[in-house]
This record gives C-alpha cells, sequence and structure tokens, in this order.
C-alpha cells in the first residue's frame, strides 16, 4: 500500500499534459543497464545475507511485498513484544540514557500535525511557531546551564562534545585537547571520530577515586591546549571538581568543555557559574522517551564572545516591517547552505522535535519543578545506595580516602551509613548516580542475571568500558523507581548471595 | 557608480589608499570625524576597503571580520569578511606586508561598510613589504571599465 | 503579530505539573553534596499552569506552516506525507521506552528490527552494508568522507582533495571541509551535468573521491555516471553519492549498481519520517563490501536465530553518535518500508516523477526551466523573466506564502539565476498541483500588473517581512526580563573572537 493519492486515469491524464507517450519515456536518461526490471520475485525478509547486492543477474528491487495497515500494527507489535521495555521490568540503568517523566501534555502538544511535519524554518513569515518555540528554547536552555547563547540545538550529547572541542580549537587556534577519562566514552569516541584528519593531539586525564586528577590535569595543561572537557556528573556518577579545574585551564588561556545532565541542573552548580566557556548535553532526558537511544537532543551553549563560531541554527528575535515583533533564524553565514566549505560546521538538519518537547517539558515544569524533580532523584539514589551497601558484599567504589584493598570484612566498611542514616561523608559525592562494587568472587553478570529473572535490570557492569575495573556497576535511580522497587531490589539481592 | 580617481583597485572589487608620510587618518580627505586624530604610523601604509560596486551587490552589511594587528599577508591572501544577512564575502590583501591597524568603528558599525565605503568603512590599514606590488593595482578608470564589462 | 513568549504568561506561584510524593526519607540536598556544588539561584524558567501550557503551544504550532497543512515543494527535501501509522509503532512502549544498554536478549525485537532495516536499505540501494548510526544527511556525509579518508590512509597514501560539483547542495563541501579535505568544484557541463572533461582535466592523484548527487540538484540523472565511476576507480579513488534525491530511483535504479562506493539516505526525506521543524532525521551510510571494515561501530549481527551487538573493529571509524544512533527515526522508516513493499516503493518513485514533469510543463511558459527535457523527481525552474518588474525568485517566494503554499527552495543551485526549485514528491494530489500552478502563473501576472504587492509580500501571515538585517547585527538571541535589576539584561558582546598568530589547525 502507499500514500500516493493520483489514479491511474488521472497519471494518464497528466502524462498527455506532459506530452509523453508513456512513463518509460520520462526516465529515458537512466541508461537501460541501470534500469531494474518491473516484476521481482518475492523475499522473506529474514533470509540471510546482505540484501540484493551485486550478484550477477539478481538486480531487483528485492523487498517483501507491502502490507496492510493492521498487518505492519501487527508486525511492529510482534518486534516490540519481543522486548522488555522499562514499563515491564525496572531498570537502574543510566550510564548516559536517563528514563525520566513525561508529562502527559508534552506528547498531546508535540504530537500535532503543525509542530511534526514543517520544514526547518527558512521561510520565516510561514513558521513563526516553531522560531518562536527555538527562540523559548534558547532561552531555557541558557537559563538551566547559566549560559549566555544556546544554539536551537545538534544531534546529540556525544557528538556536542564533539564540535564544542572544534569550536574550541578554532577559536584559540591551538591543537592539544584534554579529555577527562570519566568523559562517557560515546562521546570520547565519537569526538576521535570527528578529529579523523584534524592536526589535534588529544590526552586523556586519569582520574583518582574516581573524580579526574586535578594534580594530573595542572602537570598537562600548557598554552597549546586548547580545551579541557570535564562531564558533570562524570561517567561514574560522581562529581567533578570543575571550578578549580576552570581556574587553572583560563590561567593558560585554554576553554572549559563542560559536559552536563539537564535534569541535575535543578540542584547542582550550572556550568556558566563555574566558568565555563562551551556547556554541552545530552537533552533527551527533558521530555523525550529514551527510545533505546536515540534520537537525542545536542544542547550546545557558550559564552558571547563565541558566538559568531557557534555551529547550528540560531533563532533571533526582530521586527517585520510594521515594526511588529517576529522570529527568524539568524546569522545564518555561519552555516553549510551559505558557508559552504567554510562553515562552522555542517549541520543542517538538527533535534528540532525533540527542542520543542524539551521546551514544552520545562515550561511545565518551571524552577519549582524541576527543583524538586532534581531532590527527588537525589532522594531516590541516596535511598538506595544506603540499602545497598547494607549488604555485605556491597560498597561503594570510591572514596577520596584511599581505600583498602583487602577483602576485610573486620575493616572499617567504607559507604556504610554511620548510625542515624547519614550517608559516609568518606564517598564522593554523587546526584542520581553511583558506582558500586562488589567483593571479589561476586561478578556483576550472575548479578544482574539473578536480577533479569526478577524483572530488574541491574546497574550497568563498567568493565565493559573500563575493563580494569571488573568488579563494578553504575546504579542510576530517578524518580521513577518506587521505593518498593528498590526495596525489592535489595530483597532479591540479598537472597542470591 | 563612485570610483574616486585617487584610489587603486584590485579586481576583486577592493579598492588600496596610499596614505602619505605625514599622518593621516585613513578616512581620507572626507575628513577626520568629530573627535578622531590622525593617528602617527599611518605615514607610509596602505588602507584598504571595498568599493561601491561590492557594497551594492552585499546589500546590507550585517557583519565584518577584521584581521588581527601584526598579521602578515601575501597580496591575493583572504584577510578578511564581510557578512550580509545571506552572504558572506573573503576580503583580499591587494599587496603584501602586514596589518598595522584595524578599523574597530566599522566592526561595531557595519552598516558603515555600505554608507560610507571608501571613508569610515575602511577597513584595516597594511605596511606594504612590496610597495612597488601597489603598480599592479588598477588605476580608476581601469576599474571603472571593468565594472561596466561586467566582469566578476 | 506574534504571540507573547511563555515567559510572558508567567505567573510566579503557577505550577505546570506536579510530582508524586518521595516516599522515601527525606534529604536536604546540602546534607549529602557540598554546597560549593549546588545551585544558588533557580534557573529562570516560566511559571504557568499546564492549561497555559497548552494553550500556548497550541495557538504557537497553527502560525507554522507544515506538510500536514500546506503544500511544501522544496526542492530536495522530499516532503511527502508522513504517514500516522509510523508515530503509532515509534511510540509503542516496546520501541520507545528501551534502555540502550539493556543486554542484547532483552532487546531481540529491537535488534532485529535495526538488522531488517539494514537488509531492506541494501536491497533499495544495492549497497552491501549500512550503519544506521548518523543522525541526518549531513552526518552521514560525514561518516562517509571519514571512511574515504582511512580507505586512503590504510593504503598510506595522503589524498587531500574532494571533487564537488557546482550545483552540490552546501553540506557537501561543508562535510568535506570538515573531514580535512580540500575542496575541487566541478563546473558543471551546458546540459546542466558532471562534465566527463572537466572531470578528467581535474582528476589527479591526489582525489580522494567525487562527491555528488544522482539524479542531481536540477533533478536530472548523471547518465555517464557508469563511466564516472570507472574513471574515479581508475585511480583507486571513491565515488560518494549524496543520496538525498533517492525519491527518483526506488525501482528504477540502484547506487550500487552505477559504481557508486557509498552513498547516505535520508531517512526524513526518501522514507516519510518527519523533519519536526528541523530534525530528528537519521542519515544511514551504505557502503560496498570493500568498504565495509571501516563502518561505525557497533553493527547487528544475526547468530543463528540471535541479535548482537558486534564491537569488534577490523578497521572501523570509530562511533559517529552516543548509543545507536536515531532508534526512533529507524523504527518509523521500517514501517514505512514494511508499508510499502515493493510495489509501493516502485510506485512511489513513479508517481513522484510523473508529478514533477505535470508541474514543469504547466509552468515552463512563465518560469522556463533551464536543463533538461524531462526531468526526474524535482525540476529547477528561473524567475528571471521577473527581474524586467524587479521581482526575483525571493519575492516570488513570499508572495507564494500568500496563496497559502510554502516557498520552493529558492537561490539554488547556485548554477540557475533566480532559481525555484521544485519537487511535489508522490503524495500530492492532481488537484494541489493545479493549483500551485495557478497561484505561480497568477505571480507571473501580478509582476507585470502590480510587482509592488509582491515586494511587500507576504501580506496574509501574521507578520509581512522580517527585518533579517537588523535581526544579524543587533543579535537578540534569548528572552530577558527587563523589570528584574537582578538580571539586567545586557547585549552581547559582539567582538569578534579573532584567532591568534600561527598555523591554522582545523578549518
Amino acid at each position: 500500500m502507499d500514500y500516493a493519492p493520483n489514479t491511474d486515469e488521472q497519471l494518464q491524464e497528466m502524462l498527455r499534459a506532459i506530452g509523453a507517450s508513456s512513463f518509460e519515456e520520462l526516465i529515458s536518461t537512466v541508461p537501460a543497464e541501470l534500469r531494474l526490471p518491473a516484476e521481482a520475485p518475492a523475499r522473506r525478509p529474514s533470509q540471510g545475507g546482505a540484501g540484493g547486492s551485486a550478484q550477477a543477474g539478481q538486480r531487483t528491487l528485492d523487498v517483501p511485498h507491502g502490507l496492510a495497515e493492521a498487518q505492519v500494527v501487527e508486525l511492529c507489535e510482534r518486534l516490540a513484544g519481543r522486548n522488555r521495555s522499562l514499563n515491564h521490568v525496572t531498570s537502574f540503568l543510566g550510564a548516559g540514557a536517563y528514563q525520566h517523566l513525561i508529562p502527559t501534555a508534552v506528547d498531546a502538544l508535540a504530537s500535532r500535525g503543525e509542530w511534526l511535519t514543517p520544514y526547518t524554518p527558512y521561510q520565516a513569515e510561514a513558521s513563526q511557531g516553531t522560531l518562536q518555540a527555538i527562540y523559548e528554547f534558547q532561552t531555557m536552555v541558557c537559563e538551566l546551564l547559566q549560559m549566555e547563547v544556546a544554539n536551537a540545538s545538534l544531534y546529540d550529547g556525544a557528538s556536542s562534545v564533539a564540535e564544542a572541542v572544534l569550536l574550541a580549537m578554532r577559536a584559540t587556534q591551538r591543537p592539544r585537547v584534554l579529555v577527562s577519562e570519566a568523559l562517557h566514552p560515546h562521546a570520547s569516541q565519537t569526538l576521535a571520530t570527528y578529529l579523523i584528519g584534524a592536526d589535534a593531539i588529544v590526552q586523556e586525564i586519569p582520574t583518582v577515586h574516581g573524580v579526574t586528577d586535578l594534580e594530573a590535569l595542572s602537570k598537562a595543561l600548557g598554552d597549546d591546549v586548547a580545551c579541557v572537557v570535564l562531564q558533570q556528573p562524570n561517567v561514574f556518577g560522581c562529581l567533578e571538581p570543575m571550578s578549580q579545574a576552570g581556574e587553572r585551564l583560563h590561567r593558560v588561556g585554554g576553554l572549559l568543555i563542560a559536559s552536563v545532565y539537564p535534569i541535575s541542573l535543578g540542584l547542582l552548580k550550572p556550568p556558566g557559574a563555574y566558568g565555563a566557556d562551551i556547556a554541552v548535553a545530552e537533552g533527551r532526558c527533558l521530555g523525550s522517551p529514551v527510545a533505546y537511544g536515540g534520537p537525542g537532543l545536542g544542547l550546545f551553549t557558550t559564552t558571547s564572545e563565541l558566538l559568531r563560531r557557534i555551529p547550528g541554527r540560531l533563532a533571533g528575535c526582530t521586527v517585520d516591517q510594521r515594526g511588529r515583533r517576529g522570529f527568524t533564524l539568524t546569522l545564518q553565514t555561519r552555516e553549510q547552505h551559505i558557508r559552504r566549505e567554510r562553515a562552522t560546521s555542517n549541520i543542517c538538519t538538527n533535534e528540532g522535535w525533540l527542542a520543542l518537547r524539551a521546551t514544552i517539558f520545562l515550561s511545565l515544569l518551571g524552577p519549582v519543578g524541576m527543583q524538586e524533580l532534581a531532590r527527588l532523584n537525589v532522594e531516590k539514589a541516596h535511598y538506595a545506595r544506603e540499602r545497598l551497601v547494607e549488604l555485605p558484599w556491597v560498597r561503594a567504589a570510591f572514596s577520596p580516602s584511599p581505600r583498602d584493598q583487602s577483602n576485610d570484612h573486620d575493616a572499617p566498611a567504607r559507604g556504610r551509613p554511620e548510625r542515624g542514616g547519614a550517608e559516609s561523608r568518606d564517598d564522593q559525592p554523587f546526584f542520581n548516580e553511583f558506582t558500586l562494587e562488589y567483593d571479589s568472587g561476586i561478578s556483576v553478570d550472575t548479578v544482574n542475571r539473578a536480577l533479569a529473572k526478577a524483572g530488574i535490570v541491574g546497574g550497568f557492569p563498567l568493565a565493559d568500558w573500563f575493563p580494569s575495573m571488573p568488579q563494578t556497576s553504575l546504579w542510576c535511580v530517578t524518580e521513577l523507581v518506587s521505593r518498593e522497587a528498590v526495596d525489592r531490589l535489595v530483597d532479591v539481592l540479598r537472597k542470591v548471595i | 557608480m563612485q570610483v574616486p580617481l585617487d584610489l587603486l583597485y584590485t579586481k576583486t572589487h577592493e579598492w588600496a589608499r596610499r596614505l602619505p608620510a605625514v599622518p593621516e587618518s585613513p578616512a581620507g580627505e572626507r575628513g577626520l570625524p568629530a573627535g578622531r586624530q590622525a593617528q602617527a604610523g599611518d605615514g607610509g601604509d596602505v588602507a584598504v576597503g571595498i568599493t561601491s560596486h561590492a557594497q551594492e551587490e552585499l546589500r546590507d552589511v550585517v557583519f565584518v571580520e577584521l584581521p588581527k594587528v601584526g598579521r602578515t599577508v601575501k597580496q591575493g591572501e583572504a584577510v578578511a569578511v564581510i557578512e550580509s544577512v545571506k552572504a558572506a564575502f573573503d576580503i583580499y590583501a591587494p599587496i603584501s606586508g602586514s596589518i598595522s591597524r584595524i578599523n574597530e568603528v566599522v566592526a561595531k558599525n557595519p552598516q558603515l561598510v555600505n554608507q560610507d565605503c571608501y571613508g569610515e568603512g575602511w577597513l584595516y590599514a597594511m605596511t606594504p613589504s612590496a610597495p612597488n606590488e601597489l603598480d599592479a593595482l588598477l588605476p580608476a578608470d581601469v576599474y571603472a571599465k571593468q565594472i561596466q564589462a561586467g566582469a566578476h | 503579530m506574534s504571540d507573547q513568549l511563555i515567559f510572558e504568561r508567567s505567573v510566579t506561584g503557577r505550577r505546570g505539573y506536579h510530582l508524586p510524593p518521595s516516599e522515601v526519607p527525606a534529604r536536604a540536598p546540602a546534607d549529602v553534596i557540598p554546597r560549593e556544588q549546588l545551585r544558588t539561584a533557580p534557573p529562570l524558567l516560566p511559571e504557568v499552569a499546564e492549561f497555559d501550557v497548552v494553550r500556548h503551544y497550541t495557538r504557537l504550532s497553527q502560525l507554522n506552516f507544515s506538510v500536514d497543512t500546506h503544500f511544501y515543494p522544496l526542492g530536495s527535501c522530499t516532503m511527502k506525507y508522513n504517514p500516522k501509522l509510523n508515530e503509532r509503532v515509534a511510540a509503542l512502549p516496546g520501541f520507545a521506552w528501551l534502555h540502550p544498554l539493556q543486554p542484547a536478549g532483552q532487546v531481540q525485537g529491537m535488534l532485529e528490527l535495526l538488522y531488517e532495516l539494514e537488509q531492506l536499505l541494501c536491497a533499495i540501494t544495492g549497497m552491501s552494508a549500512f550503519t544506521l548510526q548518523p543522525a541526518a544527511g549531513a552526518a552521514g556525509e560525514l561518516t562517509g568522507l571519514k571512511i574515504i579518508a582511512a580507505y586512503h590512509r590504510r593504503k598510506r597514501r595522503t589524498r587531500s582533495t574532494i571533487l564537488i560539483p557546482d550545483s552540490a547542495h552546501g553540506t557537501n563541501p561543508a562535510s568535506a571541509a570538515l573531514s580535512g579535505f580540500t575542496v575541487v568544484q566541478l563546473v558543471s557541463g551546458r546540459d546542466g551535468l558532471i562534465d566527463v572533461q572537466e572531470l578528467r582535466s581535474k582528476l589527479t592523484n591526489d582525489v580522494a573521491a567525487l562527491m555528488l548527487t544522482n539524479p542531481n540538484t536540477l533533478g536530472l540523472f548523471e547518465r555517464d555516471i557508469k563511466a564516472i565511476a570507472a574513471l574515479l576507480h581508475e585511480r583507486d579513488a571513491l565515488v560518494y553519492m549524496d543520496g538525498a534525491n533517492m525519491n527518483a530511483l526506488l525501482g528504477i535504479a540502484r547506487p550500487g549498481d552505477m559504481g557508486v562506493d557509498l552513498l547516505q539516505l535520508n531517512l526524513h526525506k526518501t522514507f516519510s519520517t518527519p523533519h519536526g521543524g528541523g530534525g530528528p532525521g537519521a542519515g544511514p551510510v551504505g557502503v560496498t563490501k570493500t568498504l565495509e571494515p571501516f563502518l561505525p561501530v557497533p553493527r547487528v549481527r544475526k547468530r543463528g536465530a540471535r541479535y548482537v551487538w558486534d564491537e569488534r573493529a577490523r578497521a572501523t571509524i570509530g562511533r559517529v553518535h552516543g548509543f545507536y544512533g536515531n532508534c526512533g527515526v529507524l523504527v518509523r522508516a521500517y514501517a514505512y518500508i514494511r508499508t510499502l513493499g515493493r510495489e509501493g516503493l516502485a510506485r512511489t518513485s513513479r508517481i513522484a516523477i510523473i508529478n514533477a514533469n505535470y508541474l514543469k510543463r504547466k509552468l515552463e511558459g512563465a518560469f522556463p526551466v533551464p536543463f533538461g527535457d524531462h526531468c526526474m523527481h524535482e525540476f529547477v525552474a528561473t524567475a528571471k523573466a521577473l527581474n524586467a518588474h524587479n521581482i526575483n525568485a525571493w519575492d516570488v517566494a513570499k508572495r507564494l506564502l500568500d496563496y497559502g503554499f510554502y516557498a520552493p527552495t529558492v537561490f539554488f543551485p547556485l548554477i540557475v539565476d533566480e532559481a525555484l526549485m521544485i519537487e511535489p514528491t508522490e503524495t500530492e494530489s492532481k488537484e494541489t498541483l493545479d493549483q500551485f500552478a495557478h497561484a505561480l502563473l497568477a505571480i507571473a501576472q501580478e509582476a507585470q500588473t502590480n510587482p509592488e504587492l509582491i515586494r511587500r509580500s507576504p501580506q496574509r501571515l501574521t507578520v509581512d517581512r522580517l527585518d533579517e538585517v537588523r535581526a544579524a547585527r543587533e543579535p537578540n538571541l534569548r528572552w530577558k526580563p527587563t523589570e528584574d535589576i537582578s538580571r539586567q539584561p545586557s547585549t552581547p558582546a559582539r567582538q569578534p573572537h579573532t584567532p591568534g598568530p600561527g598555523r591554522a589547525v582545523h578549518r
């Protein structure tokens, strides 16, 4: 089935109006040897091998026959049904993708055809809705991150980090880039790909006790350093010393790039307040579902000094011929459609629809809601960790003081709450994500398998990204996780080991 | 179409004004605007801007990106960028040398390029390293013919 | 008149959303997080009720033209109908509420969909393998160029040039430059196509690849493509095809058969996923078998009856996006392809081409089409005739808005003066095409009888022509409160950050 309205009769009429005797005449410039035959045998989708490629004589549109709507629904529901989605399991996964509440009004509004189906707002007068929404989005992002300029979005958090580094290198004309070990690996990997072909030197700064080592950072600084990239909270969930890092970096003229977590900014100090020159984030958590990791929403903000170098679209406020307020894309000469090879970036399509959802989300929550939401996350996550480290074989992975490496149960337990329920001050502070370490002999995978049987998705095995940390897992607790779910988690774990 | 006789021109629509040894404003005979002093060090330098023809093609200038003072440039090298709403244009160095001054006023008021491209809309001044390169530039009548012929 | 901004509707104390109670012991953030890490002032977000939000964003939406409401003949954008079925499928919790790091065993349905989508795209294009990671067409181009760079690097040689026709979409040279290449432009031939002689003359051993669009941005099929590809391959250079115009080729011809080594598809164009006012999109990149080892990782593999993520990389360029790409968009495209099937896909291009040629025929009198006899799925007309009345293509575009049509792409491609690039797509009815043609012809008339009207348009929308000069000279990119003294607004300083002396390290 297809969506083309014109009937065969109408198409014939149109061919006559064109003055062509047949459709074939219209495509006569396509060489016969390239033409696909009109008929082709059917193919079932799950036969193996790469589809339809260059085997002799097999040049056909080797795709299954079309389906009616009900069949498509059935097919897709069947596929979806083979996934254990978060409405059926309790998940403690974070690690760069965070499922948060989505107010009903977000979907109801964003699904309107007038929001979902327009193009990029190049014809400003016909796109005042989208342009005003982008302007509001830019404003809210500036406020949340406390930065001076925000663009209309980039693809996702990872590519935003990459674009930030490219900007810093261009602005400072320096080749060296310092990246914390505790930056999400997808961001550093994407950065590495973006830097292929550039004369860049990327140097990793190690962590100590779960946070970036300031001494190592200081040692690495020099007047050839374009920027330092730090994540807040970092990949382990720990809070980085952003102000101190920024101070040291600015003394040598480098730019501080902060990769932040938007939901945390209801409570945590925003990057503008600790001197970030460029602040980026994965903004999908503001009103869009986690959707197996994409689409994302790259937030990208800078100081006003860097305005002219910012990649991506910008919506600006202006007036029309009669002095009425209106909005338009502006500073477009930075962009690919004008500057071509000298554009600040090649980005064209970005994440406009998710930006709209974020704007609606932030409007609904408002300053008080964002604060409360962040607080809920803090409370639930701290409760969860408190309960988890009650288990004798579990402890918080990081503390500022030297760790006792031996598996000595007589040693004072790190991470165990002191009497009265207060958190041990020895542990690294965190927002809603924390790293746990198990006693040797207890495998993260075994624990997670047992949990899966109970409908629980346990913390992410950090060894997947950091092979030197085999006994650790990364746990995230958002406002969506009930107390009961946490208690049940602990009960299950108690029985497992 | 204004093509002042006392200037030299490039095929790419820049003008060059030799600044006399006696210090004078790069804005030339059109007079120093109120409050502006001629600055020492202008003597022997060459001021550069874009022609009336160019600013008409560009239409409203919204932004001017000027080079850094001290930068060494070669004849024909792109040293500045002028942006209108819909386009960005490279501005080239008419001769080789080093950038001695930039026009901060036009950076803050880009519309001066449209309003007074030979005067207040001057872009930068440079100290020539090979003054004989000036001889290769076009005199006013040759440049005027070039515009008329529609050469771009 | 634009509506109020959401901030201007703010009333202190209003809440738009209430959170459930905590259930766990209360904890003051300052008890567990050092004060220096805490925010001191809340963000200045609007304080509005849910109903305020609903009314605001509903009314705001009504200020938009959209495919759902208006004909959008934007060339090379393929603004076709976005089927509602795809939205329903994408919203299934089984797809929308999946965490990307859940073990493969918990997401077999998603992995099967991604695997199948890759197979389908291979079948449609004749390429051997696809990566689904790039988030848009430009991201796909960047990915492709990184692969090209890696291919030559692996052969231990430096190839620093990319050849790009002057008719190319701006993202092509931008992507090439971002990837560290030098762009050499190919001047199009008198027929609007790649001039093989011109290509030969610029084809040196420093050329890494040719980037072309087929059909090109004039809507013309590059009939010498096989010969062109052969020329590149003789020097072991690669052929990259910008697949933005794939809507002309479904069931008609496959890039893999043309000698194309890499291409990107735009799922938000050919494959009907909605444009969303500027994304999300998806730009999967297809390659030949030779280039498969360079694809980004991870990739979905099928092992017996199970699907797994394979992180192994022989020569991968790495990763171009967090996690696996825009899965929400990929699900929509999958549903679309399964809905259309082989017959629907072939019919799509067929009708897209007939629609375009029909519209072209109706307009050519007043808006000549300088290149081509027939076109494929789009054509480029010129509004030059109207220059006599001091009307240009931009004015025509604005006047079309008054007639209730979104404007075609204007002033592009650069090789046609006063260009109007028109792509109707297959989902527009004959009646709509007739109405559109009627409007354009009326404008051509108005140009003679009442040009001032056109120059002042649009007049029927909530704003007329916006002062873009002011928007660029005095950038106002965010709202600022005027009354609150503690947040005194300041115009962003516009000193350009000029680079220091020394070599440019990155373009």
